[in-house]
């Protein structure tokens, strides 16, 4: 799974907004054939996680997708936004050099356990330390 | 016995059950009587002991609980069941399945953790969003509410079942259902006699 990342905040009143593009390569069949007989869907998401002054722990689900048992198993993406905003709790993107992005997901049986699995690779992406005020998203 | 030997053989025969059934009914004395109603008073308590008993082990006040509605399809349908814990010191993470109560609300909510922000001493505060919605919960809130808190949380979803839960959902439905249910049940376990 490799992540490729570019990225700057823009000012807000109140709380930062960072703003991130990435790309994601993943073959899921490689994780020990995680499609059995049990598995209904995969719900994939990719995390930011980071702490600030005013939080010791945030995390920030930037994307998501379904893969249904059945669907293509291979994830080629690149130049991807993020789907949702991504808002910090006060001012705490600038400047923030350990934000981590992971992707994880859920395992979602036919019947039984749901387990949430973490990614072993994830990415750090510093932010800078100004805000971006030219860039268009 | 009498009465399950005449279910099994047919027309006649099993009108001639029904007239055993209705004998055995004006036979059975006073104490019998009292004594199928403490075996039913006895299936009851068990049944609420072993609720209590679930409530006290998963720390969910709630333990088990049924989809009511699509917001989170394709994973869950309405008339899944669910299975939650609810321990103190599990840490609420982005990407978990929670199931929470809006202040003033009764119907619990089955939705996805999308933000958290925690403070070091623990206080968290956390956004979450039906994985089959377009738009995050904030509609979903207390006006002016735009976080949800750890106590507001029944339970973490930790395995499921499909489909059981729609016998919930057709009884809460369709109550005559319901009270036709009980009322076999309860002639059932009144009537049924140990050999």
């Amino acid at each position: 799974l490799r992540k490729n990342v570019e990225d700057f905040t823009g000012p807000r009143e109140r709380s930062d907004l960072g703003f991130v593009t990435f790309d994601i390569t993943a073959d899921i069949l490689k994780e020990k054939c995680i499609f059995d007989w049990n598995v209904k869907q995969l719900f994939l998401y990719l995390s930011a996680e980071y702490s600030t002054k005013n939080n010791a722990l945030n995390q920030v689900v930037l994307w998501d997708k379904i893969i249904l048992r059945g669907d293509n198993p291979r994830l080629f993406l690149k130049d991807m936004k993020s789907k949702y905003f991504f808002f910090d709790d006060g001012n705490g993107l600038k400047g923030n050099r350990n934000v981590t992005l992971t992707l994880s997901w859920n395992v979602v049986p036919n019947a039984g356990i749901l387990p949430l699995v973490t990614g072993s690779g994830h990415v750090s992406v510093p932010f800078p330390d100004t805000y971006e005020t030219t860039k268009s998203y | 016995t009498a009465v399950a030997g005449g279910g099994v053989r047919g027309g006649a025969a099993g009108r001639a059950a029904a007239m055993d059934l209705f004998g055995d009914l004006r036979r059975m004395n006073k104490r019998q009587l009292y004594y199928q109603v403490l075996n039913f008073a006895m299936i009851v308590s068990s049944a609420l002991m072993i609720w209590k008993g679930l409530i006290v082990i998963t720390g969910s006040e709630s333990p088990i609980v049924v989809v009511l509605s699509g917001s989170m399809e394709p994973a869950f349908h309405r008339g899944d069941l669910l299975f939650l814990t609810n321990f103190h010191d599990d840490p609420i993470r982005a990407g978990e399945i929670v199931v929470f109560k809006v202040e003033g609300r009764d119907i619990p909510i089955v939705h996805r953790v999308i933000k958290i922000h925690e403070k070091e001493n623990g206080d968290i505060k956390f956004l979450t969003k039906g994985d089959n919605n377009e738009v995050d919960d904030r509609g979903l809130y207390k006006e002016g509410q735009n976080w949800l808190e750890k106590k507001d949380v029944v339970g973490r979803a930790r395995g499921f079942l499909p489909y059981v839960g729609m016998v919930t959902i057709i009884m809460n439905d369709y109550p005559k259902f319901k009270y036709a249910l009980l009322a076999v049940m309860g002639a059932y376990v009144l009537l049924k006699r140990e050999s």
